[in-house]
């Protein structure tokens, strides 16, 4: 396994600037992290920290306001993701870079199979077959089977979270970022995840995760981040109302 | 140095806008001055002519839905009107690459044009009076765009039609009736049919969705995708409907008074949008 | 009270029937295409063959001779009134009913069952010249639709009729591609005649009078019906349902020509006779001198 990062964050920032409430909102600053393959990085800190805006900011839907995003690409180039054409980012993504969030958004006829399977259909694996490794991850993730054939539109939280990480899983992407990923999850799909993410590990996969619980911390990280709120944030969090 | 030497996949560029621009009148050298978002307006105050779009350029690739978002008026739908040879831009040029051939639309006589229009792009507009023939059946308005490219077997084209017609979802029992006895969801499924009747790499959308109800919106919307991931057709999707932006676009340009005010990843124009209209129109919209 | 006499031969003077040549010359230079003209007012109302007059004065000569027919028939009032109306005018020319002795043969509705020659000229009149009139309203559209040779939106007529009636519906006027571009409208002449069109020996000229176009099919042109490739194109079928043979011409028993149908008055039952009278005749005397 190489100790060459798949991922660089140097000196990363990010500060929102709302131009309704005529107000600049830091949320990162001067971030720096290295994310290995075959190793999880966990982002720990309090909220407000900036914990979400990084991830988001490395899978590009936060712009960054400066910093570089080093990414180490499968035949050993580097992008900077920071400044990266639009088209890159979306090739990156759908090959390369994984991210699961608390959040799902599925089109309404779409079958939870097929939307697990999509980032396979896309890399143009042969419909069947993806939908077997499919429904191999959703059984390996507790999802019943009757729900399989159905749109998760209708599903729980829980329900959802299985599916998205099942579809993030099931990539196997070269750089996953995770976010909450077991949040509403009971503690035997814990487990499963657990281990799915040590699969996930040994095939050589780059993790950065933000986790709920210290305990996951404990069981999945191989290096801990720790992010503080970027000066200034204080002020909005005091939430002195104009 | 960075991003050199990076193994993404070779993207097939499609289409290449650079600079295009519309003009409604005779136009004078202060129109781009003083029209704008940072002016409020598009109709310029010195001699009345109406910008309808700026300096819009932009790359769309394979396979990619580029969503172009704003409110009437922005000057969204010049774009397509423009590729689709509804109108002539005043200013700009546009590449289409296909086949191997690079195309610049805006230099091609009007035959050309046409047989690029015919089988090589498919448009879907918002009123389905534009796209369909409502005096010819429904698989009549697909044999039209068939026979357009030259297809002249009556079993054929039967075949061809009844084929896209299911594959749109319109019951083929009633590919004989015209579409004035349609619903409004099932009219632009035909739209759709006769779109795709072609093949073609280059799908044009105007607001397909807008006026039809929520359920049939989804549903045309869950096709739409379908489409774009089974034959890998390059859309333009052009929207007010934020919603449509989010479900189908990659990436997004965002339009007003006829200028791109942002354009980025769809996602991050929805979550970080950048211009104090863009963040107000997400604002409202969530 | 005037006479013939004060009119120039031809009744149309010699700068009118230039006009009308150079665009004859011009349609037969670009076969089937629309040449526009500046028809003249004629004394007799537009629509009743005022086009194709107008071509058959600017061309004919002295010592000619001329047919004029109407449905096949050299003795309708309108064959006869046109007929009179040429000889007025034109005091030296001779006319006929036979279509082997005619230079100049002017009609209505049918081409004649005998072939033509390369030394004969057919003058068609035409109500309609434009077929894509059906499809497209706006003239300006047309014209670039025919410039494209695009005829798509007619096949899709085409395409309807078979969806509707399991067959192409059109009797007369079929569209017909010339030269392998122009689609024209053949005037009102029945499926029948429109093979007759392809690789004719005789120059055919169409003449619109109240719609001010003349077009040409010139001698040896390809003339395509507009058809499907698994649609071949069918033309009239005589046949009797009954006795499955191809009805005959009651009058000289012909079993080739194009047929009118006639109710019987004293029976009420259908009788058929050929719709070109002069054929018939022909067929009916080289009946008796055998």
């Amino acid at each position: 396994m190489s100790d060459q990062p798949i991922l660089e964050v140097r000196d990363y920032s990010k500060t929102f600037v709302l131009h309704e409430q005529g107000k600049t909102l830091p949320s990162s600053s001067h971030v720096n992290l290295n994310v290995y393959p075959g190793r999880l990085t966990a982002l720990i800190g309090p909220t407000g920290a900036g914990k979400s805006t990084v991830l988001k900011g490395i899978y590009l839907t936060y712009l960054p306001s400066s910093g570089q995003l080093l990414y180490r690409t499968a035949n050993g180039g580097r992008v900077d993701l920071a400044t990266a054409d639009e088209h890159q980012i979306l090739a990156l993504r759908q090959r390369d870079i994984g991210f699961v969030t608390q959040f799902l958004h599925t089109l309404p006829r779409q079958s939870t199979e097929d939307v697990v399977a999509m980032p396979l259909f896309q890399r143009g694996v042969e419909r069947g077959t993806a939908r077997a490794q499919a429904r191999d991850i959703l059984q390996r993730l507790n999802l019943p089977e009757r729900l399989w054939g159905v749109s998760p539109a209708t599903f729980s939280g829980g329900e959802r979270q299985r599916v998205n990480l099942a579809r993030g899983l099931l990539a196997k992407p070269r750089l996953l970022l995770l976010d909450e990923p077991t949040a509403s999850l009971d503690p035997k799909t814990t487990d499963r995840v657990v281990e799915l993410i040590a699969e996930l590990k040994q095939g050589g996969t780059g993790l950065l995760a933000i986790f709920h619980s210290p305990a996951l911390v404990e069981r999945l990280a191989d290096a801990v981040v720790e992010l503080a709120p970027p000066p200034g944030t204080e002020h909005f969090f005091e939430g002195t109302t104009p | 140095m960075v991003n050199d030497n990076i193994s993404t996949p070779t993207l097939d560029k499609v289409l290449e806008v650079r600079g295009l621009g519309k003009v409604y009148g005779n136009g004078c050298p202060h129109c781009f001055d003083l029209t704008g978002p940072e002016h409020d307006t598009n109709i310029c105050p010195r001699c009345g002519s109406v910008v309808a779009a700026h300096n819009l350029s932009f790359d769309l690739c394979r396979g990619e839905i580029l969503g172009i978002m704003g409110e009437s008026g922005s000057g969204k739908s010049t774009a397509v009107k423009a590729l689709y040879f509804d109108e002539a831009p005043t200013c700009g040029t546009a590449v289409f690459y296909d086949q191997g051939n690079a195309y610049d639309l805006y230099a091609l006589n009007a035959a050309q044009q046409r047989q690029l229009r015919n089988q090589r792009f498919g448009m879907v507009y918002q009123n389905p009076v534009l796209g369909l023939n409502f005096n010819v059946s429904a698989g009549g308005n697909i044999a039209e765009r068939l026979l357009m490219s030259n297809l002249s077997h009556y079993g054929e084209i039967r075949q061809r039609a009844t084929t896209l017609l299911r594959r749109t979802e319109v019951l083929t029992q009633r590919m004989d009736e015209l579409p004035k006895n349609f619903s409004g969801g099932m009219q632009q499924r035909v739209q759709i049919a006769k779109a795709l009747a072609t093949n073609p790499p280059l799908l044009l959308l105007d607001e397909v969705t807008t006026g039809l109800d929520l359920s049939v919106q989804a549903a045309i919307l869950d096709l739409i995708m379908e489409i774009q991931q089974e034959l890998g057709t390059a859309m333009i999707a052009v929207t007010h409907d934020l919603g449509v932006i989010r479900l189908l676009a990659g990436r997004t340009l965002v339009m007003k008074y006829g200028r791109v005010i942002e354009s980025g990843l769809t996602d991050q124009i929805l979550e970080d949008p950048q211009h104090a209209y863009t963040q107000r129109l997400v604002a409202s919209a969530l | 009270m005037s006479t013939a006499t004060d009119y120039p031969f031809g009744f149309l003077d010699s700068y009118a029937k230039k006009e009308v040549r150079r665009t004859v010359l011009k349609a037969i230079a670009i076969p089937g295409y629309q040449v526009p003209y500046s028809s003249r007012e004629m004394p007799m109302g537009r629509g009743f063959g005022t086009g194709g007059l107008q071509l058959t004065l600017s061309l004919i000569g002295e010592g000619e001779t001329l047919k004029v027919i109407d449905q096949g028939s050299d003795d309708s009032v309108n064959a006869v009134n046109l007929r009179h109306f040429i000889e007025l005018t034109c005091p030296s020319i001779n006319t006929t009913t036979r279509t082997q002795e005619a230079t100049l043969i002017q009609s209505r509705h049918r081409i004649p069952e005998q072939p033509l020659r390369e030394d004969q000229v057919l003058v068609l009149q035409v109500p309609y010249p434009d077929p894509l009139v059906i499809v497209e309203p706006s003239e300006t559209r047309r014209k670039v639709m025919h410039g494209e040779a695009d005829y798509s939106r007619l096949l899709v007529k085409l395409y309807e009729d078979l969806v509707h009636f399991k067959e192409i519906t059109i009797s007369h006027r079929y569209p017909t591609r010339i030269n392998g571009h122009y689609v024209i409208d053949p005037s009102p002449i029945p499926r029948y005649d429109v093979p007759k069109l392809h690789q004719s020996p005789a120059l055919l000229l169409f003449g619109a009078g109240r719609e001010k176009k003349v077009y040409a099919v010139p001698p040896y042109t390809l003339a395509e019906p507009l058809v499907f490739d698994d649609v071949p194109f069918r033309t009239e079928d005589f046949t009797d349902r009954v006795s499955g043979e191809r009805r005959a011409c009651q009058r000289c028993g012909s079993r080739d020509s194009f047929l009118d149908e006639f109710s019987d008055p004293n029976t009420g039952g259908k009788v058929y006779q050929c719709s070109d009278s002069d054929y018939c005749t022909q067929q009916q005397e080289q009946a008796h001198g055998e």
